[in-house]
């Protein structure tokens, strides 16, 4: 439990190693860099790299969208990164020879991506030949190309009209105002929508005439007019699309013909990610025209390492600094292997600052127990932590903090095995109702629980986990305490938390013997008298020094004093509320129990036949996955909740800065480097 | 059949059936933030389902209420009720998880919402995000102690 010491490094060397300098430190990942500090210095410049990492976020990005085209068109098992992605090891030698053979690697990235671009194109010209077949659909009658004007003599009229028409209507809306018979001669080619298709022939030297009397009732000649009858226009267009689909084809046949390129897409998409990232380190580098600086944070005891590998390598000049007034160090957490696992949880919350007290190991233990009170069904818990197990030993290359989770689910899950064998849990009552129902059991309960089931005396379990909880809580004061100590405060030591200390067990043992404690928990205690003495003059003696110490920053202002002492005191009511709290312990315990006996009662409604068990197995899986999920989810929220708002609220207050050291960020490889012995 | 038994059966019919109506609603609104949030940001899938299901612990609650009540009044064990008086016990037990469980179950949705409009905004306080829909539902946890403790020590 302890929170990583740091030392802050100034580095000056010659310019022509700058890159290289800069590379090491990316390699070694240990280092913070910070310049902010030097940037302010007028004499000193950087360097506008913004181009060339510009350019090389371009290139990482271009493999990153083939890998998405290889996807597409070329699906692969390890496409998906999922949830469980490992990166893989490769050696230096690999990546240096990807990378000598870049360019044949940018040309084909190029080549995917123009294919691709080629693609969109035939499909949007396929999608325009479709609507202009649509919009041809309702002419396909018609035998005359759609363009056709007419013969020498007669003129033809092709066009739509609105409302549904017979070809009476139309002849009589083209003949109006002409002699009868007119020489007009209407056809209805199709009609929806309301609308009409008509091919209208007259004569030519009466056209206009005609033209005239049709656009009157809203005469429109067709958007398109191609050379040919409908049907052979239709044909030009199902050619083309056929080319187009062609096309579509041999162009999805050249991005997967790059299939096996995979991995050293992969590659290049990291190198190119990590030169970004290091360009975008040196354009922060304050330099002169010969020489550079650095600034940054690392852990202490690599301090004399690296600044031995500069001087010695790159003769660089390094020195240790002290840390500024203002300056926040970077923390960085060492715990040991168990309570690691739940440092995840502490910095979603905020990591402690220099100085502070890492509550990491404490809260790791209380974690670990109370998720096993809340979920507290052994079938559930064995269920969780062979899944973690199974994950944890298949994928040993996981990201550090995913793989961080699941081991602390691990221990989670063991915690919930043990709280279920307490309780007598296991998926429910499974064992049970599979015994009564299939076997015609009529005995005692077989899974005895070896503490107490928590529905036969809630109200002991009750008292329980209150106890649970006020353990729980203490520890928290005393993690105040021992900062108070470290830091030598022993005014505040004994009247900020010793004086608590006293207040509430002298409270909690002034309780214990009453009556109101008998009815909740079923049993007179009696204390001999010299104890129940004893737990008034704690209370007393707490409650004094709260009343007379919490005010003492107002020095002899003892009104004053006095009043916030008071106020302190009535403090001990958000005691109560945290106490109170706790009960969740019981009901959420008591909800996974409950909520898997209807499970196993549902299951088992259809008897004992083939049929019954066949029930009682589909309903027995489906029931207890989703009571596993909900309840597990459940009992994560509300752990956190009881670090996060009960036990954190006693003494810690984050407001620590996360060390994050320059590094590749490398999304699919780890590099095999050269590393500091 | 007794009045008393109606009754009980009233209390057992309206836990499940109002914290259950509270969850829905909660739940409801929490999804269609959740899937604002997706529709933009795939990869927040798995922090905004899991904001989106914090409201639905009130109907399990309910559900956890229904099934004691009913195992103790002779419907799925226990002795049948028999007299009025017993059966308004049972019906009052009932109530504390049936109202708070329909009334925070709209307000932890609501909270909710918020929580993933933040996680939209700040992935990485998801920590924080979660605690305060699981502010909401403590009192959701008491009203459900006290209905447990009433309904159980109901001889």
């Amino acid at each position: 439990m302890a929170i990583v010491n740091m030392q802050k490094l100034s580095i000056c060397a010659n310019q022509k190693h700058r890159r290289e300098i800069v590379a090491v430190l990316q390699n070694m990942g240990i280092i913070e860099l910070n310049m902010s500090e030097l940037e302010e210095d007028p004499d000193l410049q950087t360097e506008d790299t913004n181009s060339s990492r510009t350019k090389y976020e371009k290139r990482a990005q271009s493999f990153e969208q083939a890998l998405a085209q290889l996807k597409a068109y070329a699906p692969q098992d390890g496409d998906k990164p999922g949830l469980f992605f490992e990166k893989k090891d490769i050696p230096r030698s690999r990546l240096d020879e990807a990378v000598r053979n870049r360019h044949k690697y940018n040309v084909a990235a190029a080549d995917i991506l123009q294919a691709e671009k080629k693609i969109s194109e035939c499909t949007g010209i396929i999608q325009k030949d479709e609507n202009q077949k649509l919009a041809l659909t309702p002419w396909m009658n018609l035998d005359i190309p759609m363009d056709f004007s007419g013969t020498r003599s007669t003129s033809v009229l092709i066009g739509t009209l609105p409302g549904t028409l017979t070809e009476a209507d139309v002849y009589a809306a083209a003949a109006r105002n002409m002699p009868e018979p007119a020489a007009v001669d209407a056809h209805v080619v199709s009609s929806e929508n309301s609308l009409t298709n008509i091919v209208v022939v007259c004569l030519s030297r009466e056209a206009a005439q005609v033209e005239e009397n049709l656009r009157a009732s809203g005469f429109s000649r067709p958007s398109q007019t191609e050379d040919g009858t409908p049907k052979q226009i239709c044909e030009k267009y199902d050619a083309e699309i056929e080319a187009q689909k062609k096309e579509i084809e041999e162009q999805k046949a050249r991005i997967v013909s790059y299939k096996d390129w995979r991995s050293d897409f992969r590659l290049m998409s990291d190198y190119y990610t990590t030169r970004a990232d290091r360009y975008r380190m040196l354009g922060q580098i304050p330099q002169t025209k010969n020489v550079f600086f650095l600034e940054g944070w690392l852990p202490a005891d690599k301090a004399a390492d690296v600044s031995a590998l500069l001087t010695d390598r790159f003769g660089a000049y390094v020195e240790t600094e002290q840390k500024r007034e203002d300056e926040l160090e970077p923390t960085l957490l060492h715990n040991n292997p168990f309570s690691r696992n739940a440092e995840g949880v502490l910095e979603s919350y905020g990591l402690p600052q220099h100085g502070r007290v890492d509550p990491t190991f404490v809260m790791s233990i209380f974690y670990v127990i109370f998720f096993g009170m809340m979920l507290s069904d052994a079938g559930y818990g064995i269920v969780m932590t062979i899944a973690c197990l199974v994950i944890l030993l298949k994928k040993k290359k996981l990201e550090e903090g995913l793989a961080k989770m699941l081991k602390l689910f691990f221990w989670c899950g063991l915690s919930t095995t043990f709280w279920g064998f307490m309780y007598g849990g296991f998926f429910g009552d499974a064992i049970d109702v599979a015994a009564k129902t299939f076997f015609g059991y009529t005995g005692d309960t077989i899974l005895k629980p070896l503490w107490f089931a928590p529905l036969e005396d809630p109200m002991k379990l009750l008292v329980y986990c209150l106890l649970f909880g006020l353990i729980h809580l203490f520890f928290g004061l005393g993690m105040k305490g021992y900062e108070d100590l470290k830091a030598k405060d022993i005014t505040g030591f004994i009247s900020d938390v010793l004086s608590w200390y006293l207040f509430i067990l002298g409270l909690v043992l002034m309780l214990v013997p009453s009556s109101l404690f008998a009815s909740m928990a079923g049993v007179q205690i009696t204390f001999p008298a010299w104890l129940n003495m004893l737990a008034r003059i704690m209370a007393i003696a707490g409650a004094v020094i709260i009343l007379i110490m919490s005010g003492r920053d107002r020095g002899n202002h003892w009104a004053i004093r006095i009043a916030l002492g008071a106020y302190d005191l009535y403090g001990v009511t958000s005691w109560l509320s945290d106490l109170l709290s706790y009960s969740r312990l019981l009901a959420l315990g008591m909800a996974t129990g409950v909520i898997a006996s209807v499970v196993n009662m549902m299951g088992s409604m259809f008897g004992s036949g083939p049929v019954g068990v066949i029930v009682f197995i589909v309903v027995f899986l489906l029931g207890h996955t989703l009571n596993i999920g909900i309840n597990a989810l459940g009992a994560y929220v509300h752990t956190n909740r009881l670090q996060y708002v009960e036990f954190f609220n006693k003494f810690y207050d984050a407001g620590g800065r996360k060390f994050n050291p320059f590094r590749t960020s490398s999304k699919y490889f780890n590099i095999k480097e050269e590393k500091l012995q | 059949m007794s009045m008393g038994m109606a009754l009980a059966i009233l209390g057992a019919a309206l836990s499940t059936a109002l914290a259950g109506i509270g969850s829905s609603v909660g739940v409801g609104w929490g999804g269609q933030a959740a899937a604002g949030v997706v529709s933009e940001d795939p990869d927040q899938f798995a922090k905004v389902l899991i904001l989106q299901l914090l409201p639905g612990t009130q109907g399990i609650y309910g559900l956890l209420v229904t099934f004691i009540t009913l195992s103790q009044i002779g419907v799925l064990g226990g002795d049948p009720v028999t007299d009025t008086y017993t059966g308004m016990m049972y019906l009052f037990a009932c109530l504390p998880i049936a109202i708070v469980g329909l009334i925070s179950g709209f307000y932890q949705g609501k909270t909710s919402v918020a929580s993933i409009n933040l996680v939209a905004k700040r992935p990485d306080q998801f920590g924080k995000a979660m605690l305060f829909p699981a502010m909401v539902e403590t009192y959701a946890i008491l009203a459900l102690l006290v209905s447990i403790l009433a309904v159980t020590n109901i001889k």
